[in-house]
Order: C-alpha cells, then structure tokens, then sequence
C-alpha cells in the first residue's frame, strides 16, 4: 500500500470512528478481590424467546456480584445441571462441586408486552430455599432489571444493599491539546448502556446528580466562561442557573434537591460558595474568605456543608453549619493537601482527595475519631464517590497515562477498573438508588 | 493540514481523496475555522436551551489577534508551582503589553489562567483564578483601565502539554493573554 493509500485508510477510520456511536465504551475488570471469595452458581435462566431480546439475565447477574470482588461464579461448562426453579435444585450435588449458593430463575413475557424475571436463592450449604426477587420491565430496561435481581441477591448473602441497578455520570476527553472534545456520559454502574448527555469543544466537568437520579448539575465552558447547567437526564432539556462573572464552579445538589451549593468569584477572583435556590434563583452567601472555598457538599441530613478551602495556607476540609453564624470547623489534619469531600449516606465518612506518599489519592476518614485510611495507590487519583449504599467509592485514575475510572470498597479490600476503549474518562459520580 | 500539502498538485482522480481528507478534517473539528470572536454575552440568571451542543463545533482560535512584536507577540506568562506571583523573567512582556494598552484602551484582553494537573480539577479552577488575577493586578498597577481586563480560569482542563512530568507541568502553568476582537 503506498502512502497515500495509508492516508486514505487511515482518513476513512477517523471517520468511521468519528460518527460511531459506540466511542468511549467502558469495560470492567476486578483488579483486586477479597481472599475468600463466596462461590456462586448463577444457573443460565429459563427464557422467554424473543422477548428477552437475546440477553443472558443470569450473565448479567454473575457479572454484577462478581465486580464486588466478593463473589467467585461457577464456570458454566462445569455446571451438569441447568435447572430453572429452586425446587429443581439438588443442594447436595451443587455443594459437592463447591458452591455456596445456587441462583435459579426464568424470563417470562407478561401481558402487555413486559417482561418479568424471578429468581430464586438456594443456600446449598443449609438447604435453605430463599424466596426470591422479581422485577417486571419493559423489554429495552431488561438489563436494568436484571440489576434489581442483583441488588436483592446481594442483600441477600452480605446483608446489605446492592447497587447495582443504579448509574454514573462521567466526563470523556477525546483529542490533543488545543483541540480536544469533552462528552459528559451517563451509564449504568457495569458501564453499560452509556448515553451522552452534552458535548462540547470547551471543557465540561463537575457533574453531580439530583437526588432523584432525573437532572445532572455541570458545568460547561461552552460559552468561553464557565456557567452551570442543569439538564434533565432523559429529555435534555437544559437549564443555565448561573453564569454570572468570574468562576461558576462545583454544584452539588442539597438533598431535598431544591438548592445548589455553587462556587462563585465574582469579578475580583475570591472564590466563595453560596446556595442557589433553584426555583427562585435567589441566592445566599455562605462563605466569606480570601482563601480559595470550593467543591461544597452537603451532609445527608442537609444540616451543614463540607468543603475545599485553602484559608489555612493549603487545602483541607471544612464544615460549616447551616443556618448559624459559627465560622467553619476544619476536618481534616492528616497530610498537607485533602481536598474534594465527599460524605457517606449514612453521614459518618468522608471521602477525599489526599496527598500522600508523593501522590494524589483517595481516602476516608472517619467523621467520628478523625482516622484517615488511604485506599487507592496511585499518583494522580481524583473526584471519589460513594456508591449510595455507603459500600463502594467510585473515582477517577490513571492507567498507562491515560484516564479511567476505577472502584474500591470502603473497607479497601476490593476494587475494579472501568476502562474506556478510547479516549480519558475522569470526574465519576454515582447516582442515587432509583424508586 | 500536512495531509492537505502532501495531496495538492496531483491528477484529477486524487480531488475525491482530497474531499475525503477535507471531510475528514472538518468532521473531527481538526479544520478550525476563525469566525470574528464574540465577547460573552452578558450574564442571564437562567436561559433555557434544548438539546445538545453540536460536538464536532470548533472553537474559534484568537492566537492571531493582537499586536505584533518581540515582546508583544509573548502571550504566555508562566508561573511555579503552586504559586501564583509573577515571576522575574515575565516582567518585561508584562511591561510591554502594560504599554500597548494603555496606548490603545479600546483594545480588550481576556486573561485565561491555568493549572497544571495536580490535585483537585475546582481547586485548580480557583489556583488559574488567582495567577489571572495576579496578570490582571499587574497590568492595572501599569495604567490598564479594569475595563479593557477580563479573566477566566480554566484550571487544569485546557493544557498545553499532556505530559505527566515536569516540563508539560510547567508549560500549563500560565496565564494566556488572548487579544479580542
């Protein structure tokens, strides 16, 4: 092939992969798991053709308590039975080959047009049938069902919520500098079924999600100066509620979802947050310093908000009470640089940025004793986020210097990489539980 | 535009690898095109707009705006590690665009601060804030009129060298001076 043949083909790739929808798809990989992980069967499940679409419910499931690092699945070319329903299940024989539990279940097409899964939970080691989970959806949220299964079934065993039926929003940069292209996506947690919420030539970054998972906060530098958006997730529309001189930085939502804390400079440079009552647009100052104040959010029972400054000379953490005139409490003490706090559900941790050992990484204090643990290892880690049942943090790393996105669990026994096929992703926030 | 030189000055058939080139070009955003610089509109409390912004938009490039000359075609000041005073070595560019200002006070500058990668992406916001503001400060203290002066801070999401070493670090450390329109 001569060059300019090259140069066609390789013109002729840039475009295909250019108008593919498919760009910046993420894939999951456990990089670490606990030593003694339970051994699961989930069983193929009986199926309802065609109106499960041809997706392997039970694969997903498998996948789902697998990323935990807590689950080891049976392989399925050693399972001699496929049975379908628990009362079909030879807990003997499955404990023989090893398991703990065996997962049984079936797709059925419902009138209507929906589709229903049930599954069921054999505990081979007692021979205990648990009743188990159903979840009835539309044929295209199948997927999203099969999740449902899982959290069940992970509440089941561990004794506490699963999230996986729940989404993430992150930013994707594709391109060199200065023309690079910034994509903010929403997935489901695996990464799959990503869907682009907003694009641009200018920087977006900050998402934070409502605490109804429907709208995403961001900001975006679409108009050459930053501004904060509000978008709704599923129709796009797109609100601007602020865009006024200077920074417009960091939302994040209170927790009755009608306040933004937002980070503000103004003309003169000095950064300070405020609460912005989003169906007014009346605004309300909460600090007032000539240090950098930033990355506010709010305490779960929205009585205070934690945030960024860098009053004392470097970045720590701070906690101003709602509604009273006390100046900020400091948090953090541990290292010279913690930054981007981020508070458990149930309140008692806060996750950050710290620098440590020469790198930036993710840690969790403990609210109550002011412990430190750090759980991630790498240099330039960032933008860590509480799954919603408090078990996980997603955040964002570095692999062969490019960005992906990874998971831990709180303990820091587990954790995951979520891989882009092209281009960085960075800044995940995981989403609420859904109703 | 290397692929455009290496296939311009050949036969007739070569003009449809030429379109596909160009397309290509201009699909990727790659083709900037330089359409007369808009200065921001003026702050609206809300606004709705629908839908998505078109991803394969270009941003417009000032880089050619501006006065010519030694020091007045330096548009980049450069700063250390978390700092954000300016150093020595940027004074006399800083003098010079001081000058130039002055002498032409309908002329505006927009001074777009930066950060290297390092920490937080909103703290950063706030470290290419205050080295804006530093420029800004500067260039005030030598006549310029706060009107001809605005700052942006992209922090770290605009660098200028993608390196996770020194060197790119200390090129994205900056405050780029951009002449508008």
């Amino acid at each position: 092939m001569n060059e300019r043949m090259k140069k066609l083909v390789t013109c002729l790739l840039l475009l295909s992969a250019a108008a593919s929808p498919a760009f910046a798809q993420l894939r999951l990989t456990i990089t670490s798991g606990v030593t003694d992980p339970i051994p699961i069967a989930v069983v193929p499940f009986g199926r309802a053709v065609p109106a499960d679409g041809g997706l392997d419910v039970a694969q997903v499931i498998q996948r789902d308590l697998e990323s935990t690092g807590r689950f080891k699945g049976m392989a399925r070319t050693d399972m001699v039975f496929t049975p379908t329903t628990a009362a079909e299940v030879d807990a003997a024989g499955w404990k023989q080959q090893r398991n703990d539990y065996v997962v049984v279940g079936r797709v059925s097409a419902q009138p209507g047009g929906q589709v229903r899964i049930d599954a069921e939970l054999v505990n081979v080691l007692t021979g205990q049938r648990i009743a188990g989970p159903s979840s009835v959806a539309q044929p295209a949220s199948l997927r999203f069902a099969a999740h449902r299964i899982a959290d069940a079934l992970y509440e089941k065993i561990i004794g506490v919520k699963g999230a996986f039926a729940t989404r993430i929003a992150y930013v994707s940069v594709d391109g060199k500098p200065p023309s690079q292209r910034y994509e903010l996506y929403v997935a489901d947690s695996d990464g799959a079924n990503r869907v682009r919420i907003a694009a641009s030539p200018m920087p977006i970054m900050s998402p934070a999600w409502s605490p109804d998972g429907e709208w995403l906060a961001y900001v975006s530098f679409e108009r050459r100066v930053s501004a904060i958006f509000v978008q709704h997730r599923r129709s796009g529309k797109k609100t601007m509620v602020s865009a006024r001189a200077g920074i417009n930085g960091a939302p994040s939502y209170s927790p009755d979802g009608k306040k933004l804390a937002i980070t503000l400079s103004g003309s003169n440079g000095n950064l300070d947050i405020y609460l912005l009552e989003l169906a007014s647009g009346k605004l309300t100052r909460l600090t007032d310093d000539p240090g950098i104040d930033t990355e506010a959010v709010f305490a779960p029972d929205g009585n205070s908000v934690y945030f960024t400054s860098d009053r004392s000379g470097a970045p720590q953490v701070y906690r101003q009470a709602l509604g009273s005139s006390e100046r900020p409490r400091r948090i953090t003490f541990t290292g010279g640089y913690n930054a981007r706090p981020r508070i458990s559900p149930d309140g008692k941790q806060l996750a950050l940025l710290t620098l440590n050992d020469g790198g930036y990484r993710i840690g969790v204090q403990d609210l109550t004793n002011g412990t430190l643990q750090v759980l991630s290892k790498g240099r330039l880690e960032e933008s860590p986020s509480f799954a919603p049942n408090g078990a996980m943090l997603i955040f964002a790393g570095r692999e062969r210097g490019q960005g992906v996105l990874q998971t831990v669990s709180v303990d820091g026994q587990t954790s995951a990489r979520l891989d882009a096929d092209a281009g960085e992703v960075r800044e995940p926030v995981w989403g609420p539980f859904l109703p | 535009m290397t692929i455009l030189a290496t296939t311009t000055g050949v036969q007739m058939k070569n003009l449809v690898l030429i379109a596909v080139v160009l397309a290509t070009l201009t699909l990727l955003g790659a083709c900037k095109s330089k359409p007369p610089e808009q200065p921001p509109a003026p702050p609206a409390p809300t606004s709705d707009t629908s839908g998505v912004e078109d991803p394969n938009a270009s941003v417009d490039d000032t880089a050619s705006m501006g006065p010519s000359g030694e020091l007045l075609s330096k548009r980049i000041i450069y700063f250390d590690f978390d700092r954000a005073d300016i150093r020595a070595d940027s004074q006399s560019v800083l003098a010079a665009h001081a000058a130039y200002l002055t002498r032409s006070p309908e002329q505006k500058v927009r001074l777009e601060g930066h950060a290297d990668e390092r920490g937080s992406r909103e703290y950063n916001i706030g470290l290419g804030e205050r080295r804006g503001q530093a420029v800004r400060r500067a260039l005030a203290l030598q006549g310029v009129a706060e009107s001809q002066l605005s700052t942006v801070s992209y922090g770290e999401e605009r660098p200028a060298a993608v390196g996770s070493d020194e060197q790119s670090y200390g090129q994205n450390r900056r405050v780029e001076i951009v002449y508008l329109k």
